[in-house]
């Protein structure tokens, strides 16, 4: 009887080790699931970001490219600052840090714009029933079925002096002479509103979707109106809608490069349209590496800037 | 007494539909009833039958269709919520996620512009009604049922309602959480004076807790009454049914007199039977006798109904005996357990005999 009692019950105590193996090995297995993932996002993202910043260290080269291992900051320099070209005085440039400028001003209010549109829109989908959401959704979602370029030039349709609005408004008399809209900042403005708005709806919805509306009931029977509902209950339960949102509308307009390009011609640059240049025509990669760099880091610090934010605020409520 | 109270909540001719045309769902039809000053009133009925919606129109989350409800003699049936003096008990509890226990119970306060110190001070007082003081900073999600419910009384209760709605708050509790929290909710009301509605489908829970209560099914109230009444003078068949156990018998009334009838059984037994308030049902007819109204006999007797015992189901305090009747029919008697075994074995043929003025004539 004993001899074979022990091996059972070694058996018995071996069992949770042996569990804790089989599921260590099947962590391993789900970590091979991800790497050919991994390896494109190395090989197409962090790698050439590394090339990126080991070129924003070179002297430019005579027709674009740059000078291989040859050390110069020009670059960096070069991004906010000038060297006169008679009297080697150094001045900020003023050409970039207006560009650098515009393009922050252009993304922040594109986001808060983006948002004060989205979140009713956001709500309505939400509240709808069941069933017509998913249609809902499906119109937010339908420029998204086209190219951004052909979206913009369809935007530049409209706007333009012979444009819809334009005729549309004369034909009403409101005005006599066509409105300049095109290839100013308005015109930008615009452009990246209609492009980014499905952006913020989305993720809006998301977590207006998961909001238990028996909160919102409670907070009606605590005696609190459609405003204090609206600002103690339902904005701090969808913060983190407005997180995401406002981060996927904010960086894709910081570096936006089709939009300002079409809608707001050579005159508004945007940050974009400056990297490109560089790479292009002004034939200064280490000045466009450098700028890029200093893109990244801006929204980076940015993104840091608005999670804490957020965060604390969503501390002070609950 | 009881009658001498003036009434809190008076609904008149509440009629609710939802959806339009012949797809319309007619959730309570024609309903009117009256809540009393300090009242521990409760709706009874299974679910469906229009009880959470009459609540939810007392809290105005609906509007009715047709139909007033007064709160102290003044229609708020078109009110918004945030403008009716009355606070909802959630059956999900409805915590703010992201507020803490004490901010919770704060909310209603705050949005009714109370002073700062005012508020702290009713905040601690509600807690230590609930007895949640010391739990006052944890988040929602770092309590448990019992005391989520707590909480959710504590938050309804702060703003000093006249009227605290309750739907179905012990539902997610477990058995032995559940009667706790009926003393205390009994206690609460008591304590506070306030008027309570409270919602349930579960009978036990309505008897014990009740000062008076409603019965409903399908959009209408059936009977109101205290427990007592409710239980042992139930006035139809669906209220005999669903309140405690039952037996029904098919009889004819033979003679009527003052409060009480000559019911001739269809098993050969004459009885005297109580009639119900109001109606007096001719010829065919239902009786109704309690479990607990019956003993059981050794046969011989010829003043009981005979029959087999079947089954003997021990349940700690009582007995109950399952007796297949010679109509073919089951008759449940229940015995409170002294000592020993019952006298009875199954098989053995049996006579019970029905307590005099225990037998109820009921509408059908």
């Amino acid at each position: 009887m004993e001899p074979s009692a022990i091996p059972a019950l070694e058996a018995a105590v071996d069992a949770p080790r042996v569990a804790e193996h089989a599921a260590r090995r099947d962590l391993t297995g789900r970590w091979l699931l991800s790497a050919p993932a991994m390896i494109i996002i190395f090989f197409a993202a962090i790698g050439p970001l590394f090339v990126m910043l080991a070129y924003s260290f070179m002297a430019k080269g005579d027709y674009g490219d740059v000078k291989l291992g040859e050390f110069s900051l020009d670059g960096w320099f070069s991004v906010f600052l000038q060297r006169d070209i008679f009297d080697d005085t150094v001045t900020l440039a003023d050409a970039h840090l207006s560009i650098f400028w515009r393009s922050l001003k252009l993304s922040l209010v594109t986001t808060l714009v983006t948002l004060i549109l989205g979140f009713p829109t956001a709500y309505f989908i939400a509240t709808r029933p069941l069933r017509s959401r998913d249609v809902w959704l499906f119109l937010i979602t339908i420029p998204f079925w086209t190219n951004l370029l052909i979206r913009t030039f369809a935007m530049q349709q409209v706007i333009r002096n012979e444009g819809i609005l334009n005729s549309l408004l004369i034909a009403t008399g409101i005005i006599d002479q066509p409105l300049q809209i095109m290839f100013t900042d308005t015109a930008i403005l615009l452009g990246m509103v209609y492009v980014y708005l499905p952006l913020m709806v989305l993720p809006l919805y998301a977590s207006m979707e998961k909001l238990d509306f028996r909160l919102v009931e409670a907070g009606y029977d605590l005696y609190a109106g459609r405003l204090g509902v609206l600002r103690r209950i339902i904005i701090p339960l969808v913060r983190p809608g407005i997180v995401a949102g406002s981060i996927l509308v904010f960086i894709p307009s910081l570096g936006a490069y089709v939009i300002p390009r079409v809608l707001g011609g050579g005159k508004t640059m945007m940050l974009g349209n400056l990297i490109e240049l560089q790479f292009g025509g002004g034939r200064n990669w280490p000045l466009g590496a450098a700028i890029s760099i200093t893109l990244m880091i801006l929204v980076m610090v940015a993104l840091l800037f608005y999670v804490r934010n957020a965060s604390r605020l969503g501390a002070q409520h609950g | 007494m009881a009658e001498d109270k003036s009434v809190a909540v008076e609904a008149r001719g509440i009629t609710k539909s939802f959806g339009q045309g012949v797809a319309a769902l007619r959730a309570l039809d024609n309903v009117s009833v009256l809540v009393r000053e300090n009242e521990f009133f409760t709706l009874l009925g299974p679910s469906g039958c229009g009880k959470t919606t009459l609540l939810r129109l007392i809290a105005g989350f609906e509007f009715p269709t047709y139909g007033a409800i007064l709160l102290h003699g003044q229609d708020i049936a078109r009110l918004p919520p945030f403008r009716r003096p009355v606070n909802t008990v959630f059956q999900s509890y409805a915590l703010f996620p992201h507020l803490t226990v004490a901010q919770n119970v704060a909310f209603g306060l705050q949005m009714l512009g109370r002073p700062r110190a005012e508020t702290a001070a009713r905040v601690t007082a509600m807690l230590r009604l609930v007895q949640m003081e010391t739990l006052a900073n944890r988040r929602t999600d770092q309590i448990s049922g019992g005391q989520a419910q707590r909480v959710a009384l504590a938050r309804a209760l702060a703003p000093a309602p006249k009227v605290l709605l309750l739907d179905e708050p012990l539902s997610a509790l477990d058995y032995k959480l559940r009667k706790e929290m009926q003393i205390e909710l009994k206690r609460m009301q008591n304590e506070t004076g306030v008027t309570f509605i409270f919602v349930t489908h579960d009978q036990e829970e309505a008897l014990t807790m009740s000062d008076r209560l409603a019965v409903m099914s399908a959009g209408r109230i059936l009977q109101v009454g205290t427990p007592r009444e409710i239980y042992e003078h139930p006035a139809d068949r669906f209220v005999a049914n669903f309140i405690g156990e039952t037996n029904f018998l098919q009889g004819e009334i033979q003679a009527s007199g003052e409060g009480s009838a000559e019911v001739r059984l269809d098993l050969g037994v004459t009885l005297k039977a109580t009639l119900p308030r109001g109606g007096l049902p001719r010829g065919r007819t239902t009786v109704v006798v309690r479990p607990e109204h019956a003993v059981l006999g050794p046969a011989g007797a010829d003043t009981g109904l005979s029959g087999i015992l079947e089954n003997i189901v021990y349940s700690g305090v009582d007995t109950q005996f399952h007796v297949r009747l010679a109509s073919g029919g089951l008759f449940l008697v229940r015995a409170q357990n002294s000592h020993g075994a019952p006298a009875q074995l199954p098989g053995e043929p049996v006579v019970v005999t029905i307590q005099d003025g225990a037998a109820q004539v009921v509408g059908d």
